[in-house]
């Protein structure tokens, strides 16, 4: 494939991409959501996925995750073609990725430790009891400490996505993608949330990949970023979301990171 | 985290004693989840032997390759140790310092964790009788509330989308035909093959006819339906309403003042009680061509004579008896579901239990009531 190689070239370039997009067109049939998607993620990165609502990033992320096949191009980990690997490979490749959902996504017949201990059991020796050991952690880490024995519908939303989040950082991933995690939770939890992904990213060394549009989150944590515009259907800009917000070429850009006010030219 | 990849790992644990009453538990190697844990017992002994320990630390420096599982081994420690003894992480490698202090930087809340014990054997079947008597109470309470959600539709003013109730028709009526036909054409057939071996002894095969038309009409199409219904239709509205109720849908419904009941059970109950009485007059055609079958294919009776003795046996007791029983299945299969689904929990499971009571609860209430028919028709002398 032609795209490929150029990707090849382009990743030379830059020794630190840790994911990569290239030339992705994500189509729904024969509905194109969003053409020529091309960016990459620098390993550390917390790079923030934005655009209006409908404009395909929940779409990107599941491609990203391989829950969705590329109409076109193709998504890099650590240089190795995602899209073209095999089934076991893309197992692989995913076991080192950690995904929270937009809904929380947890297994509500299960407790929130059995819910954190379903990866270890698949994928680790652990005994029971270890398992329990390292959930417990888990679950500490993001604040549920003592509601291992609760089940997903006795807690409320913003517990039920840190649960999420306990869940995803099960196998110390060293790739986590999250769905519009503060979405309704309130502004001081949404903060200590924005802390906690900065804590795990920088204790685990992880790369975070975000979908969101709450301005205060994509300022605070946001170091790199990707722009995707539904009426042109395609991303009009890329980079550190702070500089984004001054020099963004597109006013479009410019009035979604100042909350609609512009500043004109 | 280091890459994945090697195959033994090469790790080591040691506990050293150093002055001063401090234990210095030493790691080097790869520690890895995928691993297990590391050990206690070295910890755990040395803990033992020394019950004068003052601090417990860790050495790191030769560790090559670590996870959470290192961060695990510390609190495990931390918890080991007595409360004089001091923990000092220093040492654990500065992402597994910083994890280990996200962890402790929220306490537990108070009373998050609850140690209640299991019930005990006596306890679990003074719950399960109540259990039992709540059951009864809820189903009481919900054919009440059915019953005032159809006073609300006699007097016009009950509230649901007609399109709803057209669709629960197909679903409950049409759709169903498939399945109806091949069970009741079945019945049929083997009612003719078990009545036809007796009855030719007696040199009387002609009244195969009359077995079959009168044990279909009366008994079997209406009580085969309504299984078949149950575990269909019954089924499918426990689920239906269930997943509704884990999506907050029946939530939303209330908070915008629409009865639940109203919008979402009666259209159900109508179109279950609607269609049953039909799809019964259907299974008791169909079942009495399955009798033909082998009535006339197969034991020679000339077809005027079947066909004859068929419309005899058919008395018009016979019929409606078996119509109005399906009537009254309709409506059990169609309380049963809609009360389960609406007493559904919310996870994903509850919502598999709700279904399976649905079609227990049909088929336990059809079974029932049908013995109770049998007894009022025969006291009647229907
Ligand atoms: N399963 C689907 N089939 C067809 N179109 C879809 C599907 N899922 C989403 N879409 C379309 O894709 C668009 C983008 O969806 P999404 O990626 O969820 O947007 P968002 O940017 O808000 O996360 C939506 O406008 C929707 O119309
Ligand atoms: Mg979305």
């Amino acid at each position: 494939m032609a795209t490929s190689e150029t990707a090849d070239s382009r990743r030379s370039e830059t020794a630190a991409e840790h994911l990569g997009v290239r030339d992705l067109t994500m189509a729904y049939g024969s509905f194109v959501l969003q053409r020529g998607l091309d960016f990459s993620v620098n390993r550390g990165d917390v790079f923030i996925i934005m655009g209006g609502s409908g404009c395909g990033k929940s779409t990107l992320l599941r491609h990203m995750i391989g829950l969705k096949e590329p109409a076109q191009g193709e998504v890099f980990y650590d240089g190795e073609s995602f899209t073209r690997a095999s089934d076991d490979r893309r197992n692989e490749i995913l076991r080192s990725v950690g995904v929270t959902y937009q809904t929380g996504g947890l297994w509500s017949s299960m407790t929130l430790a059995e819910n954190v201990s379903v990866p270890l059991g698949e994928y680790t020796d652990l005994t029971p009891a270890e398992m329990r050991e390292v959930s417990a952690l888990k679950l500490a880490l993001v604040g549920l400490r003592g509601f291992e024995d609760y089940y997903p519908s006795q807690i409320s939303g913003g517990m039920q996505k840190r649960a999420g989040l306990a869940r995803a950082i099960a196998l110390d991933p060293s790739v986590l993608f999250f769905d519009e995690p503060s979405a309704g939770l309130d502004p001081i939890s949404s903060h200590l949330l924005d802390q906690l992904i900065l804590q795990l990213r920088d204790s685990l060394g992880a790369t975070v990949v975000i979908v969101t549009h709450e301005l205060a989150s994509i300022f605070a944590i946001g170091n790199n970023s990707v722009f995707l515009d539904a009426k042109s259907r395609t991303m009009i800009a890329h980079g550190d979301p702070k500089y984004l917000r001054e020099h963004a070429e597109s006013p479009d850009v410019r009035a979604f990171l100042n909350r609609g006010s512009a500043p004109e030219d | 985290m280091s890459p994945e990849g090697e195959q033994t790992p090469q790790r080591e644990l040691g506990v050293s004693q150093e002055p001063g009453g401090e234990l210095r538990v030493r790691l080097s190697g790869d520690w890895y989840l995928r691993h297990g844990l590391p050990p206690l017992e070295a910890v755990r002994q040395a803990l033992a032997d020394q019950p004068d320990t003052r601090r417990i630390a860790f050495a790191t420096e030769g560790v090559t390759g670590w996870d959470s599982s290192i961060v695990t081994f510390a609190r495990q420690v931390a918890e080991l140790c007595p409360d004089k003894v001091e923990v000092d992480i220093s040492g654990l490698p500065e992402g597994a310092r910083g994890l280990y202090e996200l962890a402790e930087a929220v306490p537990e809340r108070e009373g998050a964790r609850s140690d209640e014990k299991g019930p005990s054997f006596l306890e679990q079947i003074g719950l399960a009788t109540l259990a039992l008597r709540d059951g009864a109470v809820d189903m009481v309470a919900f054919v009440g509330e059915v019953s005032v959600a159809m006073g609300q539709l006699l007097r016009g003013r009950a509230r649901f989308r007609r399109v709803d109730l057209g669709l629960m028709l197909q679903h409950s009526g049409a759709d169903a035909l498939p399945i109806v036909t091949l069970i009741s054409l079945l019945v049929g057939l083997i009612l003719a093959f078990v009545g036809a071996v007796q009855l030719e002894q007696f040199g009387a095969a002609v009244y195969v006819a009359d077995l079959v038309a009168i044990a279909m009409t009366r008994e079997m199409g209406a009580m085969m339906t309504a299984i078949v219904m149950a575990g269909r239709t019954g089924a499918a509205f426990a689920a239906q309403l269930g997943s509704m109720k884990v999506n907050q849908e029946i939530d939303a419904l209330r908070t915008m003042g629409i009865s639940p009941l109203e919008y979402l059970v009666l259209p159900r109950m109508l179109a279950l009680s609607l269609m049953m009485p039909l799809l019964c007059i259907y299974a008791d055609l169909v079942g009495i061509i399955g009798g033909a079958v082998i009535g006339i294919g197969m034991l020679d009776v000339a077809p005027t004579t079947y066909i004859q003795h068929t419309i005899e046996a058919t008395t018009f007791t016979n019929l409606f008896g078996g119509i109005f029983k399906a009537s009254v299945y309709g409506v059990l299969v169609a309380l049963s579901g809609c009360l389960r689904g609406m007493q559904s929990g919310d996870s994903a499971s509850a919502v598999g239990d709700a279904t399976t009571a649905a079609v227990v609860t049909s088929i336990v209430l059809i079974i029932c009531t049908s013995g109770l028919f049998a007894v009022l028709f025969y006291i009647l002398d229907i």
